[in-house]
């Protein structure tokens, strides 16, 4: 069977993994630029190297309970269908090997935001790591209460 | 044969180009059709096409040129003279070329179109003058690209292309001298020689086309390793100077320096001149005007007036569908304008130029203009509008509904004179690049179209303001002017209307918005403030005043977008990245506008009265910042000449000498009391000095002032006040008599020496 390489983060002690070749580049927190009215997952904007970057908070994406405010972030660059997004992590890991043999569905007892994000899990030896839908956490629903604004300018 | 198509490709573009330049040449020529200057363009671009299609073998293009550049010398030579016959005949042939160039370029061929009776047709023309032999040989002059300086060298005998060779190749392996030094150097030739040879060059050079093309791909990668230039460049400054190294810091002070001229110079690499767009109407007035059985003379004013390659693009259908409307339906035939009093000859006035930051196009017609009533009639059959609104509106909003998507269809055309024709995708397509059209016209007298844009989609002035702690950046193309209230006055001055705030500015109410209550990140304390900062803000046929919490600065910023995360959020237009590396958000103020008036109870929208100057078109004569100084004067500065607005802490201030400088970000700052200067005593120092950054001379100066007034639009009537060393003179503003400030002189007079250069003059790239 073919093995997948995986880069690793954890994020409120779940171990999370995201194919290697999606990743850009991963660095220290960035200062951030919050945004009112966006979704609360959205942390804020980064500016990367001239770029402005959308931050989405993988914490508050995944319905985990926020990080201290005294633990920093680290931003994993990830490529997506509408460009570089960052993803707000609480540490990196390291890349692993993993084969197809060790890959299993998400249990059906699992509920929440987390299992629409989720692929299934790769049963490691010491612990379960996550496969995370790049996409799919990096396509926020809009904000509630600022009603229908679709109509907006284009 | 790979080389052979590559040429093939490069004679296309070339050739397109070319014929494009000669329609307007050739309808030039007609206005003037004794112009040797234009008759030798015209036959060099023909001559050029003939050269290279005899080389490349493509005999139709061949025997066609040939025969259009033997009509064109006998022109040129004055043997014979331009009719419209013989402009027809010329234009005929451009039309031919193209058709074959076009064969070329999809096929590869020429094609099998049969020229055969135009080239009679040329051949006869040629010889209705003088009867000199037909086709005679021309000797070439169209000009070569500028040769090496080496092969200028040769030529002139002055040393051996062995000689040259060997400099060459020391240059490959890594010599860096010119070669002109190195053949010198070989003793192959003398320094005059060479300089003799770079004057031969530069002159062919300048007859040649002294650019080259490049790919808009390489200009936006460009741009986009300028920005991450600039972001290396103010970490290494900001780093440098916490070093305290002497060397390193004057060494990120030059890369700083030569970082903003690059950044400029990239950005000017994008911008064409609207010329580029403009060159191909004058074909399309003469044809629609000969096909209308019209005469119009076509004038531009401002070719050179430069804007975006995008937006050159996106203006250059809505431009062309408002120049044929205007000839087809604008102006009258010939019978009903001399009925009507004119000349038979209709005008129709092309003009762009800059203001406020944006390009400004009119397209102006001395045709019959557009009546209101027959618009309105229309609108309301259409059932675009109620009768109601109608009454209310004035003579120039009856005409821009014209604009309304479904007020005019082609049957319809002849029924309003024919305006009115798609004129909705017009607005559309303008507006999609930020873009803003209106008309105004005189029933019997004409029309005039002004189309206002922006410069580049990219850079954009905007005005950046605080919000609860974070900064945000409006576009100043929605800026009409900032209001200060302070000291009490400003919750004074603040009245509400069923619980929405409202500012009575010169008489009139202006619905308030608070920007952090908006946004939603509002601090308790904020109604309890005694400084409230209005950014007066118009946005389509909305006005309405911003609240903030301050007003930082106006400046160039580069829109960058926003990730598809924010677009259910409507209030931003984009972001950018501010001097300091940190993004700030770019706000859409008609968003907001929108977002305030659903979210508000009975607010109404701000339409302009009938008659109110204030909101009517935009005033001539540039905008001044106004101040008050000395308590009870007032002064005005030119708002080009403000970079930003400061309140310095009066303790800050430091004496050197007679001068009293202030630390300003990493620079010093010279400040100049406005008020002492002016002839008065300057004021008692409070805590805080409110100081006007200008520019002067190149450097930034602080005119230090009581308050800030207003900022208005509008030239004043300059009248010079004997004896007032640092005023241009004195007008009336606002019903006050307010003092002109002359930076540059009121700088001088605080500081003789202010403009002096610098001891160690330190420029100038290698």
């Amino acid at each position: 069977m073919s093995a997948a390489q995986l880069s690793t983060f954890s994020v409120a002690d779940h171990q999370f993994g995201v194919e290697v070749t999606v990743v850009q580049e991963v660095i220290r927190h960035q200062p951030m630029t919050r945004v009112p009215l966006a979704p609360a997952a959205l942390a804020g904007l980064i500016n990367l190297r001239g770029q402005v970057i959308t931050a989405v908070d993988l914490r508050r994406r995944l319905g985990f309970p926020d990080r201290a405010a005294d633990e920093l972030a680290m931003d994993v660059i990830v490529r997506t269908r509408d460009g570089l997004v960052s993803l707000l992590v609480d540490r990196i890991g390291d890349v692993v090997e993993v084969g197809e043999e060790a890959f299993e569905e998400p249990p059906e007892s699992l509920q929440g935001t987390i299992r629409e994000l989720i692929r299934g899990a790769y049963k490691l030896d010491h612990a379960l790591l996550l496969s995370l839908d790049v996409q799919g956490a990096v396509d926020l629903p809009p904000a509630g209460g600022s009603g229908t604004s679709g109509a907006g300018p284009r | 044969m790979e080389d052979l198509d590559e040429i093939i490709a490069e004679f296309l573009v070339e050739s397109h180009e070319n014929l494009d330049q000669l329609d307007s040449d050739l309808v030039a020529l007609e206005q003037d059709p004794t112009s040797r200057q234009l008759l030798g363009a015209i036959f060099r671009t023909i001559h050029t096409i003939k050269g290279t299609t005899g080389f490349l073998e493509f005999g139709r293009l061949e025997a066609l040129t040939h025969a259009g550049e033997g009509l064109l010398s006998k022109l040129r030579d004055g043997e014979l003279r331009l009719t419209p016959e013989v402009t027809g005949a010329l234009l005929t042939m451009i039309d031919a070329i193209r058709e074959l160039l076009s064969a070329i370029e999809a096929t590869g061929q020429e094609g099998v179109a049969d020229h055969s009776e135009l080239i009679a047709t040329l051949t006869r023309l040629q010889q209705g003058g003088a009867g000199a032999p037909a086709g005679r040989e021309r000797p070439p002059s169209a000009a070569p690209p500028a040769p090496p300086v080496g092969e200028v060298i040769v030529e002139h005998g002055a040393a051996t292309g062995d000689d040259v060779r060997l400099a060459v190749t020391a240059q490959d392996v890594g010599d860096p001298r010119p070669i002109g030094e190195i053949l010198v150097g070989q003793g192959s030739t003398t320094p005059g020689e060479v300089s003799l040879a770079l004057e031969v060059q530069a002159e062919r050079r300048s007859v040649a086309d002294g650019s080259i093309r490049v790919d808009v791909d390489r200009l936006d990668s460009l741009m986009r390793l300028m920005g991450e230039l600039v972001l290396t460049r103010n970490h290494s400054v900001a780093h440098a100077a916490a070093t305290g190294d002497a060397t390193l810091v004057r060494g990120a002070a030059r890369l700083n320096l030569i970082t903003t001229e690059l950044q400029e110079v990239v950005l000017r690499m994008r911008m064409q001149p609207i010329d580029t767009v403009w060159n191909k109407l004058p074909r399309v007035v003469r044809d629609l005007g000969a096909a209308c059985g019209k005469s119009v003379r076509l004038e531009m004013e401002g070719r050179e007036t430069e804007l975006d390659k995008t937006i050159l693009e996106a203006v250059k259908d809505p431009l062309t569908h408002l120049v044929r409307n205007a000839v087809d339906h604008g102006i009258e035939p010939p019978q009903a304008r001399l009925a009507a009093g004119k000349g038979e000859q209709g005008l129709l006035l092309l003009r762009a130029f800059h203001e406020d930051g944006q390009v400004n196009l009119q397209v102006r017609d001395d045709g019959g203009g557009i009546d209101p009533a027959v618009v309105a009639a229309k609108a309301l059959e259409r059932g675009l509008v109620s009768a109601e609104e109608l009454t209310r509106m004035n003579e120039r909003e009856l005409v821009n509904l014209i604009f309304l998507p479904g007020f005019s269809t082609a049957a319809t055309v002849t029924n309003v004179s024919g305006r009115g024709v798609g004129m909705d995708v017009v607005k559309s397509n303008l507006e999609r690049i930020g873009g803003a059209i209106d008309v105004g016209s005189v029933v019997g007298a004409g029309t005039t179209f002004h189309v206002r844009i922006p410069l580049t989609l990219a850079i954009i002035p905007a005005l950046t303001v605080l919000c609860a702690g974070d900064r945000y950046a409006i576009p100043t193309i929605n800026l009409a002017q900032l209001i200060r209230l302070e000291g009490g006055k400003g919750q004074a001055g603040i009245e509400r209307i069923s619980g929405t705030p409202v500012y009575r500015l010169r008489g009139k109410l202006l619905p308030l918005v608070y920007l952090d209550r908006e946004l939603g990140v509002a601090a308790p304390d904020h109604e309890e403030r005694d400084t409230v900062l209005i950014v007066v803000l118009q946005a389509e046929d909305r006005r309405f005043g911003l609240v903030v919490d301050g007003v930082l600065d106006t400046q160039e910023i580069v829109v960058k977008p926003l990730g598809s995360q924010l677009e259910h959020v409507p209030v931003y237009a984009g972001a950018t990245i501010l001097g300091d590396g940190s993004v700030a958000l770019i706000l859409d103020v008609l968003a907001l506008a929108q977002r305030a008036h659903l979210a508000g109870t009975g607010r109404e929208q701000v339409r302009a009265a009938p008659g109110d100057a204030d909101d009517d078109r935009p005033p001539t004569g540039p905008a001044l910042l106004v101040a008050s100084a000395d308590r009870d004067r007032q002064v005005a500065i030119p708002l080009e000449r403000v970079i930003r607005l400061e309140e310095i802490p009066a303790g800050s201030v430091e004496h050197v000498g007679s001068r009293e400088l202030v630390q300003y970000g990493e620079e010093i700052l010279p400040l100049v009391r406005l008020a002492g200067d002016l002839g008065a005593a300057g004021r008692s120092d409070g805590d805080a000095l409110t100081v006007v950054v200008c520019s002067a001379g190149g450097h930034a100066v602080g005119l230090v002032v009581d308050a800030i007034v207003d900022i208005v639009e509008g030239g004043l009537p300059g009248r010079g006040v004997p004896g007032s060393a640092g005023l241009l003179g004195t007008a009336v503003v606002q019903q006050r008599i307010t003092e002109l400030v002359d930076v540059e002189q009121a700088v001088r007079e605080a500081d003789p020496q202010f403009f002096d250069p610098p001891a160690v003059p330190a420029r100038g790239v290698p």
